[in-house]
């Protein structure tokens, strides 16, 4: 097969010229892409794809050969993205490539239809590959778009509060998720060693449904703030999903739970030895606004 | 076969216990090169280390080929044991005993495949067993 | 053979990890611990993992000896100073170590010691290194 690479190499410019003349007949959304980049970016795909090293084939996609081609397109990809072309638009902007190269291949094997229909075969699936690729890149984009800010929500979200000395609160709001919870404990466990805390309440009125995932998610935290020597407390079990925890089978029977912060508070501090007491000095703002008169 | 193209490889022998220390330190090394935060290196070298500990005992030694790969679209290490011993006559069965606690034998791959992305298990053709693993970023 | 010095402060020891560990190192520190809390009839072990970066199933399983032998021969052990990451990854490992007591440090870790233990009186020696030399 890397003979067929070679003869594409040769035959660059015909191809280029080819697959531009197709491009620039087809639909080409010239509200989004001039024609002089639009050649631009034609020219240096051709160009990315026939300069591989000789002994490179179609048929090793994996290889170390393609990356150049693969991150090219990546950055294609985005750069298309952001200029407003959807990843269908981009995917068959790579696509359209083919019967320039199908053409090469017929050139090359004359009347040889066996061999023809082999090269067709190889050329088509390596196409059909690199336009997913640029689909790949385009959704791994908007990924991590969307998962800086989730960051940005979670830093915004999960604060740990610490209530007394050696006591933290973590009052989670909004559905938990795999990579949230991952931040939230991160953020929990860390905490504890900074303010020293044996103690921490993890209150989850906020959380409007646990199902067997996050309850899972909750007792690793709450396992791993055990191994390193703190204790936590659950709070804010409502009504509705202490019965979901009892159908799915979630077993808390290690972990104290609360349905009130205040309960889960008072119990923290009873168990690190402390009490709350009332003293006469309470201070009754009325009386006192009175007697001030 | 695992997806991904190789940028660049080391191989760690593994024939003592103290070379599972060096397993280790050497994967500790790579993961802080490719920029890992601290809890996936953490997991990275523990998973090396289980791998590594199962390679000596289990496969009577063997080495290790840390790489780090690419998809094209993100960065990872693939972390690649070999070892010419007796094998793993279950595969599936091993991959769900997983550790058990207490003094069993339990060949820790289940916990090492929770740690990572990605987990195969090959048999090799002279015999034992190749346990690719890969964490991207 | 390099070996993990236990300290001992009256009726406890302390023990503090600081390498990484090889198998046998923590063998060792099995077999060492368990001669001494016998020898010095010591009510309290306090292990000191806070520079662990790495806790993998062996050490946590060693962990695990250690407290159970020691609680046979009637000392408790504390762990102590684990690392967040290292806690994480234990837990995805699938250990929780449920038989080891832990605290978040030296000094936490001491005071569960105190409170579980019955002081012998006038038993307390001074700090030294316990190591035969």
């Amino acid at each position: 097969m890397s003979k067929l690479l070679e003869t594409m190499r040769q035959s660059r410019e015909s191809i280029l010229q080819d697959w531009l003349t197709r491009l620039k007949s087809a639909v080409q959304r010239r509200d989004l892409i001039s024609e002089r980049d639009l050649v631009s970016q034609a020219s240096e795909m051709v160009a990315t794809l026939v300069d591989v090293p000789p002994g490179t084939t179609f048929e090793d996609f994996n290889s170390p050969a393609w990356q150049p081609l693969k991150a090219m397109l990546a950055s294609l990809s985005v750069s298309r993205a952001m200029a407003g072309f959807t990843p269908s638009e981009t995917a068959i902007f790579v696509l359209s490539l083919k019967p320039s190269l199908f053409g090469t291949a017929r050139q090359q094997r004359g009347s040889d239809a066996e061999e023809l229909y082999s090269d067709l075969l190889t050329i088509n699936e390596f196409v059909d590959r690199l336009a997913l690729h640029t689909t790949d890149s385009y959704i791994h984009g908007r990924d991590q778009v969307i998962v800086r800010q989730q960051e940005e929500m979670l830093e915004l979200s999960t604060p740990v509060v610490t209530l007394w000395d050696g006591i933290v609160a973590l009052p989670l709001i909004g559905t938990l998720d795999s990579a949230r919870t991952q931040v939230v404990m991160e953020s929990l466990l860390e905490a504890i060693v900074q303010t020293n805390s044996r103690f921490a309440i993890i209150d989850i009125t906020g959380v409007p449904t646990v199902d067997t995932l996050v309850a899972q998610h909750l007792l690793k935290t709450i396992t791993a703030a055990r191994l390193m020597g703190a204790e936590c407390i659950l709070s804010g079990i409502r009504p509705q999903i202490a019965q979901t925890i009892v159908h799915l089978g979630i077993n808390l029977q290690d972990v104290t739970t609360k349905s009130r912060l205040a309960d889960a508070f008072r119990l923290a501090l009873e168990r690190s030895g402390r009490k709350v007491v009332r003293t006469e000095n309470a201070v009754d703002r009325n009386a006192a606004t009175q007697r001030g008169q | 076969m695992l997806s991904g193209t190789v940028e660049k490889t080391e191989i760690v022998p593994i024939a003592s216990s103290s070379d599972v220390v060096l397993v280790r330190q050497r994967v500790r090394l790579w993961t802080t090169e490719l920029k890992f935060s601290l809890v996936d290196q953490t997991k990275i070298v523990t998973a090396a280390s289980e791998l590594g500990r199962n390679t000596l005992e289990h496969g009577g030694g063997g080495s290790l080929e840390i790489a780090a790969v690419t998809n094209g679209l993100r960065r990872g290490i693939r972390l690649q044991f070999s070892d010419q011993g007796p094998g793993i006559p279950d595969i599936a069965q091993a991959l769900r005993d997983g550790f058990t606690t207490g003094g069993g034998m339990g060949l820790g791959l289940g916990g090492s495949k929770r740690l990572m992305n990605e987990f195969e298990i090959q048999p090799n053709p002279g015999g034992g067993t190749t346990v690719t693993a890969i964490r991207w970023k | 053979m390099e070996r993990i010095p236990i300290l001992r402060m009256g009726n406890y020891l302390l023990v503090t990890i600081q390498v990484d560990m090889h198998d046998k190192l923590a063998l060792t520190l099995q077999d060492d611990l368990t001669n001494r809390i016998s020898e010095v009839n010591a009510k309290g072990v306090l292990i000191d993992i806070s520079s662990l970066e790495i806790v993998d199933s062996f050490i946590g399983r060693t962990l695990a000896n250690i407290a159970s032998m020691a609680r046979i021969l009637d000392a408790e052990t504390v762990v102590v100073g684990m690392q967040p990451a290292v806690a994480i990854t234990l837990v995805e490992l699938g250990m929780s170590l449920p038989g080891i007591r832990t605290a978040l440090n030296v000094e936490s870790g001491m005071e569960f010691l105190r409170q579980t233990v019955m002081a012998y009186e006038g038993s307390d020696d001074a700090i030294g290194d316990s190591r035969e030399d």
